[in-house]
């Protein structure tokens, strides 16, 4: 019963979830980006106190439930999980002991690095946006495929309800990154279960730490229990000692498969004075030696870690098409550093940018920045009217902007460069820079007879980069954004809609 | 026919054997032979009036859309809906009017209307901002996307100068007739952009146009061979600063105007000096008119035309 619950409660968040990462098309409500805000790390980072409140309290009472039903990682390995035992009927699982140092040594690691500044594993691991990551890179592509297959098929029958869209592939690096991690990640589910949950993943660490402390567990129930360890070969968590008939808490994730699978009613999920309890439990109340180690151990591995990394800030130039010296940042991120400082890359903003061009960084912010959001004018450009991705971000790191925010945000400058013109070089007309720019940043002057040249004023720019796209300058572009380090306000005036002009001839 | 008409159509045939074969007369037949029209307008103009009502009193001069719209006939319809921006701000063709030229269309026997544009915003944005997809699928249209290239088709143009060959959406190609409705607007770039400008929007190469002489380019895809069987240049609303994107509604004039030709360059023309009352634009800076000229797309030479003007 316990379980059908789980399982439909998890599906109720997942399937919404993984859409509203696939649906390129804007179907789906904005609204639906709440799913990725009730996640536990992005809730942690935006500081979303009410959140983070309500996540800690349920794990209070009734132990890892986000780990087993909202997190979409957790999930998804459990779909993985039950695909494997689908084609292997005989599967078991078995107990195994906690890995603690390797687990406890990856919280410390990331934490301490956070706190130095250095964000990149706090999103690397968060099991959230690894799982958002593989939505934007992995599912995205192959569901747009889909699409365009259909496409064809109905355009082709005169139906023009779907069409085709293009699908790149965003970032070669954040691509090989996301599918290496669902390979070991769908792999360790596949043999065993929540495996990445309980040895690596920090929000399990750390949720599996609270629910030790839980009010309700499943416990033994010691009177009907023979022992006959039907519960441990049904426990994807491998935290279930059949013979000792303890439960290591700090790794189940509350999935009810043990109780569903106990034949004489052996489990409880209940509370310890309710169930009269014997000889349980001495997996929480003793080993105070073994935290100590813990802690010395994590202590000791994660400064030798943060001793070894190389230091933020080595900026390793490469895939530029355009020689940008600074990225330029999302809308809404106020400034690189803020960014870093909030971001877990889980690629929510890449994924729904209808434009679709942003793109996970590789150095340009530093080594710490890697697979974080940047603007790419290859093959677009930056909608003057579109606030989608500062409004959806779970983590705080864009801040909503509105529309007419969005209009003065400055999140990078024109530069024009004279002598890759088109109109320079060629002496004729061009002026695609300026025709799409939205505020006349770059606008057409007299030049030459009648030819005209673009003008810029940064002061007016948003850094939308529709002139840096637009412009056919090859092989070199005439001009492009350079990106700001901390956006800036444009001095856009208002203009007066007051011209009365009355025409009343034809003029010819 | 009644004995006026009868009288009138003798006299004028009449006039025609005696005229000697102009530069533009040439053309003229050059376009349209085998397509039966003989209005007796090259070029109507309408001011004062809401787009559809100029439209319903310009294409009755014409003597109907069945002068042009054939039964049974697949008819594109090319708006420009270039921008992200909604009507008010002239940056693309008035919906209503694009509305009307579509039910004008079906009523007259077409058997399938399709509208598109390759947009430079994003297009479904564009598409919807422009209120443009609504009004042609509520007058029955369809409405197709234009953002990829596999839905174009490459066509070569022998009579061109730098533009030799271009590829067109095949909606087009393989239409029986098109419908080039464009807005009138200043163009930072090309001075302005008007019919023969919208046709960048049936191409898919624009980068090529920008970087190889925009002016002759814009010249060169008016050779193409199967061109627009009727232009109808929005002048509604009209953009006289900062087009063609355009900044706010201070950009904006309503100026109440319409115009139709089947010559593009004449249209353009008309339009430009309808302009020009405006905001100085003098024919000359608006360079693309006069290399269509050169390239027989058209006649710049009003003087030579029978123009019929209505203010409502």
């Amino acid at each position: 019963m316990l379980k059908k619950l789980r399982v439909v409660i998890s599906l109720l968040f997942f399937i919404p979830i993984t859409l509203y990462f696939l649906d390129f098309r804007g179907v789906l409500p904005q609204q639906f980006h709440w799913l990725a805000k009730i996640q536990l790390v992005p809730a942690l980072l935006s500081l979303n106190l009410i959140i983070l409140t309500i996540i800690v309290g349920i794990t209070f009472l009734f132990g890892r439930i986000y780990c087993s039903s909202v997190c979409p990682l957790g999930i998804f390995q459990d779909i993985v999980s039950w695909v494997s035992k689908q084609i292997n009927k005989k599967k078991k699982f078995k107990f195994s002991t906690a890995k603690n140092i390797l687990r406890w040594s990856v919280l410390g690691i990331t934490v301490i690095t956070f706190f130095l500044g250095f964000s990149f594993l706090t999103g690397f691991f968060d099991p959230y946006s690894i799982y958002g990551r593989m939505a934007t890179h992995l599912f995205k592509p192959v569901y747009m495929e889909g699409n365009n297959l259909l496409a064809g098929i109905f355009n082709a029958a005169g139906f023009h309800s779907l069409y085709k869209v293009q699908i790149y592939l965003l970032s070669i690096g954040t691509f090989l990154i996301t599918l290496a991690m669902m390979l070991i990640i769908g792999y360790l589910a596949w043999k065993k279960g929540r495996l990445y949950c309980n040895t690596i993943c920090p929000v399990g660490t750390t949720l599996g730490f609270l629910s030790k402390y839980s009010l309700f567990k499943i416990r033994f129930d010691q009177e009907q229990c023979n022992s006959c360890g039907l519960c441990s070969m049904n426990c994807k968590s491998s935290c279930i000692d059949a013979k000792e008939k303890t439960i290591d808490y700090s790794r189940c994730v509350n999935c009810f498969n043990c109780m569903e699978a106990c034949k004489r009613n052996g489990l409880k999920f209940a509370t310890a004075s309710a169930l009269q309890r014997k000889n349980t439990e001495n997996q929480t109340t003793t080993d105070i030696d073994n935290n100590k180690r813990r802690f010395l151990s994590t202590l000791a591995v994660s400064s030798l870690a943060v001793a070894v990394m190389p230091q933020e800030g080595i900026k390793i130039n490469g895939f530029h098409k355009v020689k940008r010296e600074t990225p330029v940042s999302p809308p809404g991120s106020k400034s690189a550093e803020n960014l870093m400082s909030a971001c877990t890359s889980c690629h929510l903003c890449v994924s729904k940018c209808p434009s679709q061009i942003i793109r996970p960084s590789l150095f340009e912010y530093g080594l710490g920045g890697i697979m974080q959001p940047m603007l790419s004018f290859e093959k677009g450009f930056c909608n003057y009217d579109c606030t989608v991705c500062s409004e959806i971000c779970p983590s705080g790191a864009l801040s909503a902007l509105t529309k007419e925010e969005k209009h003065k945000n400055q999140m990078g400058q024109v530069h024009f460069i004279l002598k890759n013109c088109i109109v320079y070089k060629d002496e004729t007309s061009c002026g695609a820079c300026s025709e799409h720019c939205p505020t006349q940043a770059v606008n057409m002057v007299p030049y030459k007879n009648e030819l005209t040249i673009p003008h810029t004023d940064t002061g007016i720019c948003v850094g939308c980069g529709a002139c840096e796209y637009a412009c056919p300058a090859f092989p070199d572009k005439a001009i492009y954004v350079e990106g700001l380090k901390v956006h800036q306000q444009a001095a856009i005036k208002k203009e007066k809609s007051n011209h009365k002009i009355e025409i009343e001839d034809f003029g010819f | 026919m009644d004995r006026r008409e009868f009288l009138k159509m003798l006299a004028l045939s009449g006039a025609a054997f005696t005229i000697k074969q102009s530069k533009a007369m040439s053309l003229m037949t050059q376009h349209f032979s085998g397509k039966e029209i003989n209005e007796n307008y090259d070029l109507v103009a309408v001011l004062g009036g809401t787009p559809v009502e100029m439209f319903r009193k310009g294409i009755a001069e014409f003597g109907g859309m069945e002068k042009f719209v054939k039964k049974g006939y697949k008819v594109v319809v090319k708006p420009n809906i270039g921008w992200d921006k909604t009507p008010e701000y002239a940056a693309t063709t008035n919906p209503e009017l694009v509305g009307e030229i579509i039910r004008q269309c079906f009523k007259a026997g077409a058997k399938e209307v399709t509208v598109f544009d390759h947009t430079c915003d994003d297009w479904r944005k564009c598409y919807a901002s422009s209120g443009i997809e609504a009004a042609a699928k509520a007058a029955g249209a369809k409405v197709v996307p234009a953002d990829l290239e596999s839905y174009y088709e490459s066509i070569s143009l022998p009579r061109a100068k730098n533009l030799k060959s271009a590829k067109v959406h095949k909606v087009l190609l393989e239409s029986d007739v098109w419908i080039n409705v464009p807005i009138l607007k200043n163009h930072g770039g090309a001075k302005m952009t008007i019919s023969m400008k919208n046709l960048m929007g049936i191409v898919w190469d624009r980068g090529f146009f920008h970087s190889h002489d925009l002016q002759q380019c814009i010249a060169d895809i008016c050779t193409m061979s199967k061109p627009a069987v009727l232009n109808v240049v929005d002048a509604y609303r009209l953009m006289k600063t900062n087009g063609p994107r355009g900044k706010s509604e201070a950009d904006v004039v309503l100026a109440k105007g319409l115009f139709m030709s089947q010559d593009i360059v004449a249209v353009d023309t008309a339009a430009t000096n309808f302009f020009n009352q405006v905001r100085d634009m003098p024919l000359e800076s608006v360079e693309h008119l006069a290399k269509a000229q050169e390239l027989k797309v058209g006649t710049m030479n009003l003087n030579q035309l029978n123009i019929k003007r209505i203010k409502m």
